[in-house]
């Protein structure tokens, strides 16, 4: 652990695990799809479905999707935030199965759009996001991350990665679904990109996300 | 990896707070003076909630807490000194705004939040130190945490609240060591004076919420840091080096049953008056 780790973070309370973990995975949703959505659900599995409201779990994850940060005071307030903006949200519970006792599944829905992302809150804040639209992956959001739906065909790969300049920290690949030729690329990256559209102009890549990392 | 026992040997030609930050460069690669500036930072956040939250009331999630803080900042004190009171104060302010979803540093952890904070503000007020020296304290107290970090853990659901308050509690002893002494030596005994006094303290929190007893806990232990540290000062020390201290901790927090780590299942959680407590909570919460 390192000592910036150990002495922090600034976010605010009650708990790193229920509350800042819980505000990182729909932060990082509301970053994925490019701003608040106009409906959320938020689905609380095992230990986030029983003391959500006692750790202020509800709030962060509000938080969280209308985009606030982990040290805006303004958390405490976040109902009434939803409100003026209109947000639809509702929390549900259900059994995930057999997943980390703190998840979660959000599913937003923005211009047209639905997106479903699994996460879990790990321990000191630290975060897993383990499904993005039913695929399985295993993300930190330690690092500026790519995610990318592209055409599952020779070459693909080859010709998204040529367009990247910085630093590759991790890869992976998985196919979505192979008679739609489908096939989700994530790339953790040591540094931002700026080539953005560059890359969803390419022709084999059907959908593009960058996610940046708070720092 | 941090160990107590390198740290002093270096700290022999280069002021504590120095190695700390060379030695955090060799691990992460990160340049001594960006740490600094970042730790500065999240030092003038604990300073900035300390002076507002000061003696506050606050509407608590669970309201199990909320009133501790502004109740003994109304009272005189009869047996702490002025320092002692006024570290006390704060340490219950910072937790009780915690629990009620305020902006702390979680320094080590949320829970264990509001002891580094007891001592810097009763540092401001009653010493009127600068900045920068503060700031060299804060550091220390920071090399302490992950000493413990490292060898051992800062979580209450691993290693119990001796590993969460505990490690609170060593940072700060350590922390107001070097601002009187700058003596690696007496800031190692300090640190493990403290970690001896609530060695194998569980963590038991009444319905899993960071409140009872975790606020008052922050107010009780922010005052062995300061009795520990007057002791170093005074030059006693510990019999059993800091780094032994640690592994220790270590074996006692992984020996605690789970229920006595973080659960709300043993220990104060387990009382009948907490038990009916959380059944009338339940109404609301859910
Ligand atoms: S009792 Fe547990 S939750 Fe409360 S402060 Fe101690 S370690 Fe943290």
């Amino acid at each position: 652990m390192n000592l910036l780790k150990v002495v922090g973070p600034v976010m605010v309370g009650p708990s790193s695990s229920h509350t800042l973990g819980a505000l990182r995975i729909a932060r990082f949703v509301y970053k994925f799809i490019e701003g608040r959505p106009e409906e959320v659900s938020f689905i609380l599995h095992g230990s986030f479905s029983k003391t959500y409201k006692g750790h202020g779990t509800d709030r962060a994850l509000l938080a969280g999707i209308l985009g606030l940060r982990q040290d805006d005071p303004e958390i405490k307030n976040v109902y009434e935030i939803a409100d003026k903006f209109n947000l639809k949200y509702r929390f549900l519970f259900e059994d995930l199965g057999d997943v980390h006792p703190n998840t979660v599944r959000i599913r937003v829905l923005k211009d047209g759009m639905t997106h479903e992302v699994e996460g879990s809150s790990i321990g000191g804040g630290d975060i897993k996001i383990t499904f993005i639209d039913s695929v399985p992956c295993e993300l930190s959001w330690d690092y500026d991350t790519l995610v990318i739906v592209n055409r599952d065909a020779p070459n693909a790969l080859k010709s998204i990665l040529s367009t990247i300049k910085v630093n590759v920290a991790n890869l992976y690949l998985r196919r979505v679904n192979l008679l739609q030729e489908r096939a989700l690329t994530i790339i953790e990256l040591d540094e931002p990109i700026n080539n953005l559209e560059e890359i969803r102009k390419l022709p084999c890549v059907f959908e593009c996300y960058f996610i940046r990392r708070d720092d | 990896m941090f160990i107590w026992k390198d740290i002093l040997e270096m700290s022999r030609n280069i002021p504590l707070h120095q190695v700390i930050l060379n030695m955090e460069m060799f691990e992460t690669g990160v340049d001594p003076d960006e740490i600094k500036e970042k730790l500065s930072k999240m030092l003038k956040v604990i300073l900035e909630e300390a002076e507002t939250q000061y003696g506050k009331k606050h509407e608590t999630l669970t309201g199990m807490t909320g009133d501790n803080a502004f109740k003994l900042r109304n009272h005189t004190p009869n047996f702490l000194s002025k320092f002692s009171y006024m570290a006390t104060v704060t340490a219950l302010s910072i937790a009780e705004s915690n629990a009620s979803m305020g902006r702390i540093v979680a320094c080590p952890t949320a829970g264990a939040s509001g002891v580094i904070p007891g001592v810097f503000n009763a540092m401001v007020k009653i010493f009127n130190p600068t900045f920068e020296e503060m700031l060299e304290a804060f550091i220390v107290a920071g090399g302490i945490g992950k000493v413990i970090a490292d060898k051992a853990t800062i979580s209450g659901a691993a290693g119990g609240c001796q590993a969460e308050i505990g490690t609170a509690a060593a940072m700060a002893s350590g922390a107001l060591t070097y601002y009187i002494a700058k003596d690696a030596e007496k800031v190692g005994n300090a640190a493990a004076l403290t970690l001896k006094s609530i060695m194998g303290l569980v963590c038991d929190p009444v319905g899993g919420f960071v409140e009872v007893p975790c606020v008052k806990r922050n107010g009780n232990l922010v005052n062995i840091a300061i009795s520990s540290s007057e002791m170093a000062l005074s030059g006693i020390k510990s019999v059993i080096p800091f780094d032994e201290v640690v592994d220790a901790m270590k074996k006692v927090g992984s020996s605690l049953p789970q229920s006595l780590r973080e659960t709300g299942e043993g220990g104060i959680a387990n009382t009948q008056t907490a038990k009916s407590l959380v059944s009338n909570l339940k109404i609301f919460l859910l």
